[in-house]
């Protein structure tokens, strides 16, 4: 098909509208000191911790998101697309409703944060609230992607590899799980790229405590109003990873 | 005894009973949307009948609207199907897909492989047991999803057109060699190809819109059919109608007279009359003679049939009976035959068998 030759107007300027702020980020960047701005204590710190916390919701969104995926495409229940509309709503909730959510269910005078304070667990403002509310907006990521994938892989393998006496778990883990592992390595990987950019619910859950729940994006935040030199250096780190995320992403995706 | 079925569905307006002997290849023969894959579907635990059952060796597998319920699902009834598409497992090599059904009834893996080459090799795809899916043909493909279902060591093999798919030259091939593993096996085998049912199968059965109107050994159904389709698969014209003693008042007024054979026809009794298309004459005008049949008809279409032409035409009118002729190149020259024409078909008594329905 041949365009209109017009189309590509708005679109080089939507295509600016993205990248110019990418370069002029990278124009900004204090060239001489950027080792020592991205090394220094709170910087690692940040970083260390936005890595961590971000496997860790990456590993927690795996472990829900994929059986959610499979009930979402695999079954037929009254109200399903209820649920479903509910469970992808993070994608379109402003983070820091999340994590006011988050808070009410899990801070001490929560809903369940009560009975979990009897028995001595407080989660709100440490490191496993960051984590929470990372899987909380990454987990939406995850679900539509693998449910995706089960869509389009089918059951007509399951039906087969059933047939050929195959139990229902045998079949989840040797047909299923390998038909979607396309799907479900970039849908990982969009979920880490969600949870490492995580700013409203993490800072509205977890509050900002370096090295316990200050994430790079909290991290940039801070240092934005004291040394900003820093928080272009630290941006630019998380643009990089960005960039690799998307890499990754799109391999996985062509390797099916 | 081995399987037996006898099950309502009415979503899909099925309501049919067969059985199928130990070690007996059941072809199941049909037009599109007669319910063949619906009654594999039943067999197989994918489809749960509203009513009926069906019971494996004595087992029973599905029951359902009796009063009680029995569902063994799909994994557990030892009732591998395979369809037109191979769908192997596009992850796992030709020989992991083979030793697939092994392994997952807990074989080990070296044992479950063994076995596995020893179906490829049976079924002379041995040498590309390292493969994947996707670096295999149509025809290669096919043949290691037969080795799979097979290797599974199911009690009953449900095939479901396994040649449909498959190009016109690896059709052939493939024939043969399921006549060679099929042999005492228990098989139930949807189609609707002729050869098919005549050269896999003992007994044939013809569904209709979810009914079984025929029937019986292969060669029987096919050289004697009941049935509009099974006469139409057997390449015959089919006219029913009522035995008079002499002819055969069909449905729609002709009458036709044949050779009665079989258990003779009383007067009265409904009864068939099946002729080849290659013994019917066509002639631009009526035609009169005593040991003759001849119908007006008009002539629907022309289709080429190796050297021959075959006339399609119907008799009695819109929507009336469907008959075939056979004539050369030349005579569709020379009567300068087209659709739409009124001709008449023309074929001797003695061309024409009569039986009872």
């Amino acid at each position: 098909m041949r365009l209109p030759r017009w189309v590509f107007v708005p679109a080089a300027v939507g295509a600016a509208f993205v990248l110019l702020p990418l370069v002029a980020i990278v124009a900004r960047v204090d060239w001489a000191s950027f080792g020592d701005l991205i090394t220094s204590e709170s910087s690692r710190a940040a970083f260390v911790l936005s890595l961590q916390t971000s496997a860790a919701s990456t590993v927690l969104c795996v472990l829900a998101g994929v059986p959610m995926a499979a009930v979402l495409a695999r079954t037929e229940f009254r109200g399903q697309g209820v649920v479903r509309s509910l469970v992808l709503l993070p994608l379109v909730l402003p983070p820091v409703v999340g994590g006011l959510a988050l808070l009410y269910t899990f801070g001490r005078r929560g809903l369940l944060g009560e009975s979990l304070d009897a028995l001595g667990v407080q989660v709100a403002f440490s490191t496993v609230a960051v984590v929470m509310a990372q899987t909380f907006v990454a987990l939406p990521f995850l679900v539509i992607s693998i449910e995706g994938a089960l869509r389009t892989a089918g059951e007509r393998y399951e039906v087969v590899a059933a047939s050929l006496g195959a139990r229902p778990t045998t079949v989840f883990r040797r047909i299923t799980l390998p038909l979607v592992l396309p799907g479900l390595l970039s849908g990982a990987v969009l979920a880490f790229a969600r949870a490492l950019g995580e700013f409203g619910a993490t800072i509205t859950f977890a509050g900002s405590l370096q090295g316990v729940t200050r994430t790079l994006p909290l991290e940039i935040y801070l240092q934005r109003e004291t040394d900003p030199d820093a928080a272009v250096a630290l941006a630019l780190v998380l643009v990089v990873v960005a960039v690799l995320v998307i890499g990754l992403a799109r391999q996985s995706r062509s390797a099916l | 005894m081995s399987l037996e079925l006898d099950v309502r569905v009415p979503e899909r307006d099925v309501e049919a009973a067969l059985t199928v002997a130990d070690g007996e290849t059941l072809a199941v023969l049909g037009p599109n949307g007669a319910g063949k894959s619906t009654l594999l579907a039943v067999m197989a635990g994918l489809v749960r009948p509203r009513h009926g059952r069906v019971v494996l060796d004595g087992r029973e597998l599905t029951v359902a609207g009796v009063g009680r319920s029995v569902h063994v699902p799909p994994h557990d009834r030892r009732t591998a199907l395979l369809g037109q598409e191979p769908l192997l497992f596009p992850h796992l090599s030709a020989l992991d897909n083979v030793a697939f059904g092994a392994r997952s009834a807990g074989a080990a893996r070296r044992e479950s492989r063994e076995r596995a080459q020893g179906w490829l090799d049976r079924l002379g795809v041995g040498e590309l047991s390292g493969r994947r899916p996707g670096q295999l043909s149509g025809g290669q493909s096919q043949r290691v999803a037969v080795a799979r279902a097979l290797a599974a060591d199911p009690r009953v093999l449900l095939l479901d057109e396994p040649m449909a798919a498959l190009d016109v030259d690896v059709a052939p091939a493939m024939r043969q060699l399921l006549r060679g593993v099929l042999a005492d096996r228990t098989v139930v085998l949807v189609t609707h190809d002729v050869l098919d049912a005549l050269l896999l199968a003992d007994r044939v059965v013809v569904l209709e819109a979810g009914r079984v109107v025929e029937e019986g050994p292969a060669t029987e159904v096919l050289s004697r059919p009941r049935s509009p389709f099974a006469a139409r698969l057997a390449g015959l014209n089919l006219v029913e109608g009522t035995w008079t003693g002499e002819e055969v008042r069909s449905d729609w007024g002709s009458a036709v007279r044949g050779l009665a054979s079989g258990p003779v026809p009383q007067p009265g009794d409904r009864v068939v009359a099946t002729f080849r298309p290659h013994a019917v004459a066509v002639y631009r005008a009526p035609v009169t003679g005593s040991p003759r049949n001849s119908f007006a008809v008009t002539v629907t279409g022309l289709e080429p049939l190796g050297d021959l032409v075959r006339v399609r035409a119907v008799a009695g009118g819109q929507g009336g009976q469907g008959l075939a002729a056979d004539v050369t190149v030349q005579s569709v020259a020379a009567l300068e035959l087209a659709a739409g024409q009124q001709v008449t078909f023309s074929v001797k008594a003695t061309e024409v068998a009569v039986y009872p329905l």
